[in-house]
């Protein structure tokens, strides 16, 4: 099912045909530019459209000490204004080329995501770039935009999910930049100024930690010239990284008090990073316990079962800068110890005793089967080949998966299930009015 | 379940070579109605069976049991076991949902396509075959109550917004949540799910909608022999809900939570829908809509609210076009901390009386035709939207032709239609004003 194809233009390095079920086939093409810019191009000229996903590394755990949030802002800032073009030129342009551009801060990147028709392609990259590599910053855009960030702050003041979620990171991260909400806090975004902002920019666009993926109605040799346009100009390197951390979880349960009629709980401990060679072992096993959805044996046991709660959920976040295995669900105040309860015994039973032959089968045939669904479209498949460059995959990752997925066995998982999971590190942050639950921290 | 005759059955119209993207249609002799997007760019399937009822559609009393029945497909059948369905959607590597609103309720699976078969069997198979069992149907009945303490009442803003549809439909049935007031919802069991299920769940009350990598004839004949032999159910009726009278007084809410951290102020008033054969009026109020107050910092209210001497920290507007019953019309306003909610309201009140004076500035609403017009090519890259997008048409009581009518009304909208849908519909008497606050919030600048 899996066949190389050869590249046909100067530029191509390297061609590779991504066989999905059926028939179909997809070719992805690293495409490097005059100036030494690679972006993974998949060409379909279907739809007269291209969309283009990249990444910076770092984002917002580059945020310098006290001033939490700076990328994010900046991040926010990039669409209010560059060039010539004020906040309202800048946005009209856009308009008059109906593009789409996003630009998005977490702890790990600064993400920017545009779709262009192909008539405005020029044109729009053109606006794209003045946003990436010339923004302005200017006073009164930067004050509108803090207002922006500093209401949502202050909302998540009593947002349960909001609430949990940082007093879990704050635990899980001490003294590293991880502690600290992408967006900030209401005491550092509060000072944030344009210099501040400027400053970020420098730190966090840059050339050493980009990656580019590109998918529709463009070629090779046509995106290399456009590489070089769209961040041709920006610095050759950026900030330093942090250090990568190890979470500091020492199993404790805390009670943050609000007064809402269901408690929610996030949890965890550490995980497993994104290239340890026991990350695809322990992908099927979050899969098993739950991750998967319906199916998996949280979502039965709490869910399905017993009516416990409306969403349970795991997920591995193999953070660049530390690794997490985290879940959340949320419970009415009087059956949320109840669910503890089950998600404590589950948790201990997949450390002890691993999973079934069927369950194991089970997984496999959903995760293969479902992997060619992430495919369909111009921007899944944007979002697909980008994710694999920053998750440090090569580009023929896409015709192994599958094959690393089926190569697990049982004794795969309980290898990794021992390592990961630690019903004694269970670290559980829970906020609302929980009944029945005593608090260890 | 059925007996496998389908094949004896001959469909209604047969579907014609149609270009990838284009809609294709056809009509069963139960009534179901069939519609077909091919798209061949990847072997992939999303199929959706579209229900035409939803919680309007509930007795009253019964609020929530459009939404809890959705839940309840997912149990058993006559020939699937509880939970089954999922299992063997997932074993085939798909992917499966549902979705309820207050015009229908919607299943869907994303899948190789070469599955189609398969999961439109099953589809058919819960369609009339449903037997959840006692058991199951009171443990689902407390995930739904988890399911409103977790969207709604764990929300000031969700609690907030079914207080203003409360108010605003004071007779239609729209003013009730779809997932049901509390009280309600601790009395649904399965007598009363099943019901239910009886009265509006049949072939004729059903639109399946089929796009990817698939054949429109192909599709057909899978529909004819899937659901071909369950026969049309003669409790499907027209959709006849308690309307609205004429309002006569502007409404006004105070909302008020200890959880209030960012007071704003929404106004919603009634508006007509999308009408079969009758769009124009429901396409000037989409173009209003991007006018005054669509995404981004262009639109009039981001422009003169939250810009220059702006008193707003966000603003916006938002019309649903489609719809069984006339739909409402929104806006909302967030003030600077140093702005009364009195203050934004006065000027929200004086930019909406200037745009019903003076109409839109024409360059601003080439811009929204634009991108309207590119709108319509970034869609086809996204086939669940498209289906979804077609099939809540359709179950709104719109046609193929309706639908296919509609970008073209979008683009021939004038500034003068604009402005009338404007001063039709902004009318104080029409309108539901409402604040929400934090108990201490006082009406006095500063704090």
């Amino acid at each position: 099912m899996t066949r190389i194809l050869h590249a046909l233009a100067a530029t191509l390095l390297l061609a590779l045909a991504f066989a999905l079920p059926a028939r179909a086939a997809i070719d992805i093409v690293p495409v490097t530019s005059p100036g030494g810019i690679t972006a993974w191009l998949y060409e379909d000229s279907t739809i007269p459209m291209v969309s283009l996903e990249a990444s910076f590394r770092g984002g917002a755990a580059l945020d310098p000490e006290g001033q939490a949030g700076v990328v994010n802002l900046m991040t926010a800032l990039l669409e209010e204004g560059s060039g010539d073009l004020d906040a309202t030129a800048f946005a009209q342009a856009r308009d008059d080329l109906a593009a789409d551009f996003s630009f998005d801060a977490s702890r790990d990147e600064v993400s920017v995501s545009a779709r262009m028709l192909s008539e405005n392609l020029d044109a729009s990259v053109d606006l794209l770039r003045a946003a990436l590599v010339e923004p302005r910053f200017d006073a009164d855009a930067v004050t509108r935009v803090r207002g922006q960030v500093v209401s949502n702050l202050r909302s998540d003041e009593t947002d349960p999910d909001a609430i949990a979620s940082r007093a879990f990171y704050a635990q899980a991260f001490p003294g590293h930049p991880y502690a600290l909400p992408p967006d900030g806090t209401l005491a550092t975004v509060a000072d944030l100024d344009a210099e501040a902002v400027r400053a970020a920019h420098r730190a966090a666009l840059a050339k050493d930690r980009l990656m580019i993926a590109v998918v529709g109605d463009i070629d090779a040799e046509r995106l290399g010239p456009m590489l070089d346009r769209l961040f041709g100009d920006l610095p050759e390197t950026g900030a330093p990284l942090p250090a990568v951390a190890e979470p500091a979880t020492a199993g404790t349960l805390s009670v943050i008090d609000l007064d809402i009629p269901q408690s929610v709980v996030v949890f965890g401990h550490a995980g497993i990073p994104r290239d340890d060679p026991d990350f695809i072992p322990a992908f099927v096993m979050d899969q098993i316990l739950g991750g998967g959805g319906f199916g998996s044996r949280l979502t039965e046991e709490v869910r399905e079962k017993r009516g416990l709660t409306y969403g349970i959920y795991t997920y591995l976040a193999p953070g660049d800068f530390g690794a997490l295995y985290m879940g959340r669900f949320s419970s009415a105040n009087g059956r949320v110890a109840e669910a503890l309860g089950i998600l404590r015994e589950e948790w201990a039973r997949m450390a002890e005793e691993g999973v079934t032959e069927a369950e194991l089968e089970d997984a496999k045939r959903y995760l293969t089967g479902a992997y060619p669904l992430r495919f369909d479209g111009n921007e899944r498949i944007a979002d697909q080949l980008l994710g694999l460059q920053t998750a440090g995959l090569d580009i023929d990752y896409v015709n192994e998966r599958n094959d690393l997925v089926e190569a697990v066995t049982r004794e795969d998982i309980a290898r990794v299930a021992r390592r990961i999971l630690d019903p004694d590190r269970l670290t559980f942050v829970v906020v609302g009015r929980p009944e029945g639950v005593q608090a260890t921290n | 379940m059925r007996l496998a005759i389908a094949l004896l059955l001959a469909a209604v119209g047969s579907a014609a070579r149609a270009a990838d993207g284009d809609i294709q249609s056809f009509t069963l002799p139960n009534g179901l109605q069939g519609v077909v997007i091919e798209d061949h760019r990847a072997p992939v399937v999303t199929q959706m069976v579209w229900y035409r009822v939803g919680s309007a559609d509930e007795t009253p009393g019964e609020s929530g049991l459009a939404h809890f029945l959705e839940h309840l497909m997912f149990k058993a059948t006559d020939e699937l076991a509880d939970g089954e369905f999922s299992k063997i959607v997932a074993a085939n590597g798909g992917d499966d949902n549902a979705f309820t609103s207050t015009d229908y309720t919607a299943y869907f699976q994303r899948i190789a396509a070469d599955r189609l078969d398969l999961v439109m069997g099953m589809e058919a198979d819960r369609m009339t075959d449903l037997d959840p069992g006692a058991e199951a149907v009171l443990s689902e009945r407390d995930v739904v109550m988890e399911e409103r303490r977790q969207v709604v009442e764990n929300d000031p803003g969700g609690l907030f917004a079914e207080e203003r549809r409360a108010a605003l439909y004071y007779n239609h049935p729209y003013g009730r949540p779809v997932i049901g007031w509390m009280h309600e919802m601790e009395q649904f069991d399965e007598e009363k799910a099943m019901a239910f299920y009886r009265a509006h769940y049949a072939p004729n009350n059903a639109i399946l909608v089929v796009a990817g990598d698939v054949e429109a004839a192909e599709v057909e004949r899978l529909a004819r022999e899937h659901f071909g032999p369950i026969p049309a159910s003669d409790a499907i009726g027209p959709r006849i809900r308690p309307q609205e009278p004429p309002h006569r007084a502007a409404r006004r809410l105070e909302f008020r939570d200890p959880r209030v951290r960012q007071p704003y102020v929404t106004r919603s008033w009634l508006a007509p829908q999308r009408r079969p054969g009758d769009q124009r009026e429901a396409a000037a109020l989409y173009v209003l809509a991007e006018l005054l107050g669509g995404p981004g910092i262009t639109s009039v209210m981001a422009q003169e609210l939250q810009l220059a001497e702006g008193v707003a920290i966000d603003a916006g507007a938002s019309y649903a076009d489609a719809g069984v019953d006339p739909q409402s019309f929104n806006v909302y306003v967030v003030p600077k901390p140093d702005v009364s909610l009195a203050e934004a309201e006065e000027r929200l009140d004086a930019l909406l009386a200037r745009f019903v004076a003076e109409g839109p500035d024409p360059q601003q609403l080439e811009r929204i035709k634009t991108r309207i017009r590119a709108d319509r090519i970034y869609d086809r890259d996204n086939l669940q939207y498209r289906a979804r997008e077609v099939g809540s048409e359709l179950a709104t009581g719109l046609t193929l032709e309706d639908v296919e009518a509609w970008p073209d009304l979008l683009q021939a909208v004038t500034p003068e239609e604009v402005r009338a849908a404007a001063q039709a519909v902004f009318r104080p008497e029409n309108a539901v004003t409402s604040l929400m606050m934090a108990p201490e919030t006082v009406e006095v600048v500063g704090q």
